[in-house]
Parts: C-alpha cells; structure tokens; sequence
C-alpha cells in the first residue's frame, strides 16, 4: 500500500530526470503508473466489499503520528476514480500538450498530484492526511499555472494557493484540537470516541476550522471564486483536478468524518445551507456563462454543492444518494471537460455561442459529449438519472423542510441539466458554420477518454447492478448509514418520478427557448462589485497597504532603531511580568558559589573592554573589544564545565569577529556620536536592559530546577544512544529530528543571505 | 594580507586545522565536540587561509563551490535518518554497526548523521563569507 501511495512520488522525479526521452513518443507511456494503480485498486474490491482493509507503518509513534492507511468503501471509490481517471488523462494530455517545452514537468506536477491525492483519501491518520491535502494545493498551484507566461494564469493559480492554502491552515487547527479532543490522531479511534466529540463544548470550534478546510477545497460559497479562476489551467488538469478529484477532496473529508462528528444539528444544518446556496448561486451562473469551461466550472461547483448539501440532510438515503452522485458526476464532469478541451483544441476557440454542428466533422466527439451531456441531465437509462432519483427521494424524506429542500434540488438540477446540454450538446448541434469545414476529427488519444467515461455512465444507467454491491453499498457503509435498498432503474409511478419529469421537461424547454449570448454574461457582471471574489481581492490590497504602511514604520532600514525596538519592548514586557509576579529573594551564602581567583580576573576584563566597547572611537576596535567579552563568557563557560558551549562559543565568535571585521570594510568610518541627549538615552535603555537581565538570571537560581529532564538523558544517553557526550547525544539522536529541521532553517537563512548578497552586487554593476 | 609568515603559517595550519575539525566531529559521541564545532573549526580554517593567500587561491583550492557542500550535508543527514525506514524501523532510530571499528569507535546512524550536520555547516559558513568578503580579500 505504501509503495502505491509513494510510486507517484518516485515516479514524478524519474520523469525529471529522463524528461527529455518523455518530451517525445513515449509520452503515452507515462499512463502506465496510473493504469497498474488502477488495476490494483481494482483487484481490492471483493476483500474491501466485506471489511476495510488497514495498512500501518511506523513513522513518528512518539508524537502518535504513523503511516496509517485505510481502504474502506469510501477511500476505494476515491482511488479507483483518481487512478483510473488519472489514466486516461495521463493519455489525453500526452496528445494534448504534444511538443510543449514542458512536459515532463507537467507530468511530474501530474503524477506529484495524483500521489497527493490518493494519500489523501487513503490516509487514516489526520496529521498524515494534512499533509497530503497540502501536497495538492501546491501541486494544484503548479498545474494551474502552468501556462506560467500568461499573467491571469499565475494570477488565478496564487488565488487557488491562497484561498485553498488558508483553509488548510484552518483545517490543520482543526485537526490539533480534534486530535487533543480524541486524545489520537487516527481517524478509525476518532469513531469511537465520537459520542464524547459531539457533547464537547469544542465541537462547534472544530467544526467551524474542519468547515473552512472543506468549504475552500470543495470551493463551496463563499469560497467558490478560485475554481472558474483555475480553468486557465491546460484542459486536462481542469478534467481531473477541478472536476473529479481535488475539488472533491473536501467533500472527502466531510464524508469521512460524518461517522465521527456527523448527526449534530450543527453539522447538518451548516452543511444543509452552504450546500443550498452552492447549488442555487453557481448553477444561476452556470446558465450565463459563454465560455465552455467557465459553464463546465459554474455546474461543477453546483454539483459539489449537491454533495454538501447531500451530506447535510444526513439520512442513509442521502448518503446513498451522495455516493452514487460522487461517481455519476465525475464520469460525465471529466467527459464534458475532456471534450471541451478537444472542441478548444480543434477550433481555437471555447465560445458556446459560436460553436455548432461539430458531429459533422467529429462525430465519436460528439457521441461522447451528448452522452454525457444526457448522463447529467438525467435521462433515463443513464446513471445520472438514478442520482437524480436518489438525490430527490433522500430530500422528499427528509427529517425536516423536505418540500423546500426538494424544490432547491430540483431547480438546481433543471439549470444544470440547460448547462449540461450547453456544454456537451450544442456544439455538435445545428449547421456546420463555414470556418469550421476544415476541423477534423484528432488523434485516438484525445477521443477515446471522454467516450470510455460517458459510456461508463451509459452503462452503469442501464446496468447499476454493476456499481451497486461493489462501489456504492461499501462507500454507504464507510459513511456509517445502514444500507438502503440496491439501486433500481424503474421505481414504479411515484413523485420522484415526477419531479424528474419535471426537471427534464423544464431544461429541454430551457435549452430550446435561451440562446446563450455575451448579453446574459454582461448582465451579470455588473454585479462583480459585490461578489466574495472582488470583496477578497480588495481586502487583501488593504491589508498590503497596512503591512506597507507598518513595515514602513518599524521595518526602516535604521538598525539603530530596530535595536531599539526590540530592546525597549522586550524590557517593557520583562518589568511588568517582574514587578507582577516575581519575588526577588537573595542569599550570598547560599546561591553563591565561592568566588574564585579566576572569576575575578575574567571579571575585570570584561568590565575593561565593556568600557573600551562603549568609549572607543573606532569601530575595529569596538568589534574587538566585544570578542574578548565574548571569548571571557566562553571562559567562564568553562570553568563552570560546559565545555561544549564554550568550545562552539569560541567558534562562534571568532567567525563573528571575521564577518564583523569584513562588513566594517564596507561602511564609512566610525560615526561621531556627539550628541549627549543620544548618548544619556541609550545608556538609560541599555542599562534597564542589563538590571533586567542580572535580576532574572537570580531568579532563575531562585526557582525550583526541574531535574527530571536532564536526569533522564544523562542516565540514557549511553543506555540508549550509545554515546557518552550527553549534549552530543540530544543533538544527534534523542532531538534529532530538530536538528534536521535546524539545518534545512540554517540552509534556508544562508540561501537568503546569498541572494541578498548577489542582489547587491548585481544592482551596483547595473548602475 | 601580505604576510610571509602568515602565508607560509598557513598553509600548514589549513590540514592541521581541517585534521582537527574531524577530530572534533569524531569525537563528538564521547567527549566534547560534534558536526557543529567541527563543521565551524573547518570553516574558520578555511577563512584563515583565504585572509593569507586571497579568496581567489581558496576557491582554487576548493575546486568546487563551498555552496555545493549544502544539498550533499542535507542529503547525508536524511539519508542516514531514512535508513532505518528501509530496515523496518521509525524514522530516526538510530542503528549502530555491532564492531567498533578502529580510532573512530562505534559507527552508526548517528555519525552520518553529525557528518551531514558538519558539511552543511561548512557549506553555509563559507557561502556566507565568501561572498561577503568578495573584492576584499
């Protein structure tokens, strides 16, 4: 399981390496990985039908953070999607982006992605699955802005990176506190401590940070505005990040804690009204939209809204409903984009109201778009028209306000099916304009995926049996619903019945009656001013200008005044906590050691180049005066016995006195400081600072030590670690993982440093 | 700095010095020392002789670019804290070779780990100086 998860990893670094081999044919070869993924994951379903599968690898058990996976019904269907999807984008795109200067990093952000993806719905730890659900935002950000030398593209792809990235930093507090609540950070024990969730007075916290997660990544209201945006990414990324996986991914995530912290009224309630006005809102946009993909993002984000919304009325039917909606959607969504990106490809261009009668010159296109098109509407004999059933049977049944939430349902799905039918119908429909006589219908690779998705959805209407014990019923289960009745074509004369009636009736007279036109699409845009997405924009062009305003103030350039800053503010904060809380008590005879001969000569030179320091005109000297205060501490250090702070000390200050020295001779000479009121000031600072510093250095003496800590490393640093020098051993062993941080910290500080550094240089060479 | 003495003392003090930085790392698991000390020992040897000799005669001696010892200390330091991963065990634990091997003393996990630490440190000091003390030296 591991090696599935992490091969796209693997994977996205060999193509790298070898990129120039995959610019070329092989290309198509890549679809290998996610193909061999997707028959493993397809070879888990009888064992998944029966119990969910776990996988554990050790990690970081002392933190209780470790590689857990599970493969439930839910997590099964996520993967077979993200592989198999995967695949045929993986060969769509090899066609696609043919000759781009970039493909193998395409590629590699595309099988980065796909790996990101599947850890995510696979991971059964949430620290495990933050990690991953970071993991596609960024690789999202890389994808979208692949077009990297077209501004709206990088433009959209920070948007994405902003709003998806600072919902991740909610979910992740989101996570710490569920994970301090559940005393865990497996999601299989969250279940079992569900009940105790639910009746915490933090619940409704936790589910504000877990909502701003999942509301940003499934880009519910009023978070919606980064998905049109991140249609600037190539069409194949759009089909399979923005249609069927990412987008969905917080759908997952609601999906997977609906056992855990579902069933509150506050969950259900949330979830019914950010669904509804989803739904409603970018499903009124939808039917405005011109552009194909700008049509194709507005009904995908009113089909997540649906699945919220799904989630939200939380009955078994509901989430029976949600489950067969999750695969019915992404089947004809990634369709309908694949042929999108064919039409933009063929044609040069994505405008609906210019597009017709392609079937003449592309007719498996065609068949390909009109299927799913009928797939999304709900036609009969297609799985879209067992969702729609499902989806009104669980809102006519629900606990409360079923006729509203029906008649929300069904106008949702009546604009949908009107921009289904734009997207996948009218292009091929009508005459054949003369501009278009030359379009030919392109390679295998291009056709062959949207016509594999939209018969699937073809056949899984005609047959749902199909889909029902193997995909849904184990997904309804993971979802921790008893399971409904298996899946039906034919319900028999009833009030579903009708209201599909209804919708179909509607949208066809819908699809007759309005010609799309640039009009309706100007009619809406006089009201940008007001969206989420101008409100956000604006926002963060005033919170610029305040960090302008501040850095100005604090930030200017003056390191005298920053000194100052700091200095005074950390004295400020010190007396006050001193004079509140701290009872100086002092004892010579007790706290101090004998004062040594040693002492005392250290004692004096300090106290002579401190004068030097402060009194001498030269910096040189000034710089030198300071290193024989540093080297006495590093003395003192010594005769105390922590050779190893001394030793590094001395290191430490001899290449600060280097440094110190080499930057001297880049600035003038000594400044004359000859105003008094300067000088009286900053000695009243620096003294203050230094009384400060020696009371709380007696303090300390003061407080009870707690020797637990060091007992336990200098009782099992040779135990354990097999090391004698205790220091050594925290550094290298016991703390380890810090210090790696710490030298990745330090690589970073001195890669800014350099740059700073060539900055420099480079500016004075250009003048 | 045009100093005979200081010229000729060098170039004897830079192996002495270099030889003492891994002693220092060496010893680090037993007595006083580490990657760290070790690493800024290696670097100040470094920086003694380009003060002697002109950075140029150092970056010459160096061959590569001290920046180039970074990404290789990172990967040794990760490196040796993923091979536990691959013998079944958490990430970090550290193994330990059952002879000790002669002078050094046991070898494990953690030595590579202090010898990733060393280069890096080595790497990040002198990109740092280097370029700061360029057109001075």
């Amino acid at each position: 399981m591991i090696s599935a998860v992490l091969s796209g990893f693997l994977f996205a670094m060999l193509v790298l390496l070898f990129g120039k081999y995959v610019k070329g044919k092989p290309a198509v070869l890549t679809t290998l990985l996610p193909l061999s993924l997707f028959a493993y994951f397809l070879g888990m379903l009888p064992a998944v039908q029966t119990q969910p599968l776990l996988f554990s690898y050790r990690w970081i058990p002392s933190m209780g953070i470790d590689l857990n996976f599970k493969l439930d019904g839910l997590s099964l269907l996520f993967s077979l999607l993200i592989t198999g999807i995967g695949t045929l984008v993986f060969a769509y795109a090899s066609y696609y982006l043919k000759g781009h200067r970039y493909l193998d990093r395409f590629y590699c952000y595309l099988s980065l992605f796909m790996a990101s993806m599947l850890g995510l719905v696979l991971s059964d730890n949430v620290m495990l699955l933050f990690v991953f659900w970071e993991l596609t935002s960024i690789t999202s950000f890389f994808l979208i802005g692949f077009n990297n030398d077209d501004p709206a593209s990088r433009r959209n792809s920070l948007m994405a990176l902003a709003i998806t990235g600072g919902g991740g930093f909610l979910l992740m507090t989101g996570f710490v506190l569920l994970g301090t609540l559940a005393g865990g950070y497996s999601i299989s024990a969250m279940l079992s401590s569900a009940e105790m969730l639910k009746g915490h007075a933090w619940y409704g916290w936790v589910l504000f940070f877990l909502f701003g997660g999942a509301f940003t990544k499934s880009a519910q209201f009023p978070f919606h505005f980064w998905l049109p945006g991140a249609m600037k990414a190539p069409t194949p990324v759009s089909a399979y990040l923005h249609s069927a996986t990412m987008v969905k991914a917080g759908v997952y995530l609601l999906a997977r804690f609906t056992p855990v912290l579902g069933g509150h009224p506050y969950w259900n309630t949330t979830l019914l009204i950010a669904g509804a006005i989803t739904m409603l809102y970018s499903a009124w946009h939808a039917i405005q939209r011109t552009d194909l993909k700008g049509i194709l993002a507005y009904s995908t984000i009113a089909a997540l809204g649906t699945l919220v919304f799904l989630l939200g009325v939380g009955t078994a039917e509901a989430m029976a409903a949600a489950a067969v909606f999750i695969l019915v959607h992404a089947l004809y969504k990634a369709a309908l984009f694949l042929v999108a990106g064919i039409l933009d490809h063929e044609t040069g261009t994505r405008d609906v109201t210019i597009l017709r009668g392609l079937r003449k010159v592309m007719l498996p296109v065609a068949a390909a778009g009109m299927l799913a098109a009928l797939s999304s509407a709900g036609l009969p004999l297609t799985f879209g028209f067992i969702g729609k059933d499902l989806i009104y049977e669980a809102t006519l049944h629900a606990p409360a306000y079923g006729y509203i939430l029906t008649g929300i349902a069904v106008l949702t799905n009546i604009l949908v099916l009107y921009a289904g039918f734009q997207a996948g119908i009218r292009p091929f429909a009508g005459r054949l304009p003369e501009g278009f006589r030359s379009v030919h219908l392109p390679d295998l690779r291009l056709w062959v995926p949207p016509l594999i998705l939209a018969t699937l959805g073809l056949l899984y209407g005609m047959i749902p049996a199909l889909a029902d014990a193997s995909l849904v019923q184990p997904v309804v289960q993971a979802l921790g619903a008893v399971s409904p009745a298996p899946l039906k074509i034919w319900h028999g004369f009833n009030v579903v019945l009708l209201l599909s009636g209804v919708t179909l009736a509607a949208g066809f007279a819908l699809y007759f009656i309005r010609m799309p036109s640039a009009r309706h699409q100007l009619a809406v845009d006089r009201f940008a001013s007001l969206s989420p997405e101008t409100l956000v924009v604006r926002s963060a062009r005033g919170f610029s200008r305040f960090s302008t305003w501040y850095t100005n103030r604090l930030h200017n350039g003056n390191l005298r005044s920053y000194v100052h800053i700091i200095i005074i503010f950390i004295t400020v904060l010190l007396a006050y906590k001193l004079i509140t809380g701290v009872h100086l008590y002092f004892d010579i005879r007790t706290n101090v050691a004998p004062i040594t001969v040693y002492d005392l000569t250290v004692f004096g030179i300090i106290l002579f180049a401190i004068w030097k320091t402060v009194s001498t005109s030269s910096r040189i000297t000034a710089v030198a005066s300071m290193s024989v205060v540093g080297y006495c501490i590093c003395i003192l250090f010594v005769i105390y016995s922590a050779p190893d702070l001394a030793m590094t000390q001395f290191t430490i200050d001899t290449l600060t006195v280097v440094l110190f020295v080499l930057v001297l001779f880049r600035l003038p000479r000594f400044l004359r400081i000859n105003d008094r009121k300067v000088i009286v000031r900053d000695s009243i600072i620096s003294g203050l600072f230094g009384v400060l510093i020696a009371i709380i250095a007696l303090e300390v003496m003061n407080e009870p030590t707690n020797k637990e800590t060091s007992r336990f490393y200098a009782e099992n640093a040779y135990l354990l670690a097999k090391g004698k020098n205790v220091v050594n051993v925290m550094l290298v062993d016991f703390r380890g993982f810090d210090t790696m941080v710490e030298i990745t910290v330090l690589v970073i500080a001195a890669l800014g440093v350099y740059s700073l550094l060539k900055l420099r240089i480079s500016s004075s060479e250009k003048e | 700095m045009k100093s005979v003495i200081l010229r000729t003392a060098s170039n004897y003090l830079l192996p002495l010095l270099l030889l003492f930085s891994v002693f220092i790392l060496l010893r680090g698991h037993y007595n006083p020392g580490g990657g760290f000390v070790g690493g800024l020992i290696a670097s100040i040897a470094f920086m003694l002789h380009a003060f002697a000799n002109q950075l140029e005669n150092t970056r010459k001696l160096l061959r590569y670019p001290p920046g180039a010892l970074i990404p290789v200390g990172l990967a040794v330091s990760l490196l040796s804290g993923l091979a536990p991963v691959f013998a079944g065990q958490p990430f970090m634990t550290a193994l330990w070779f059952s002879a000790p091997v002669p002078i050094i003393g046991l070898v494990g996990t953690p030595l590579f780990f202090d010898i990733g630490v060393y280069f890096v440190v080595i790497g990040i000091t002198l990109t740092i100086l280097f370029n700061i003390s360029e057109n001075i030296l």
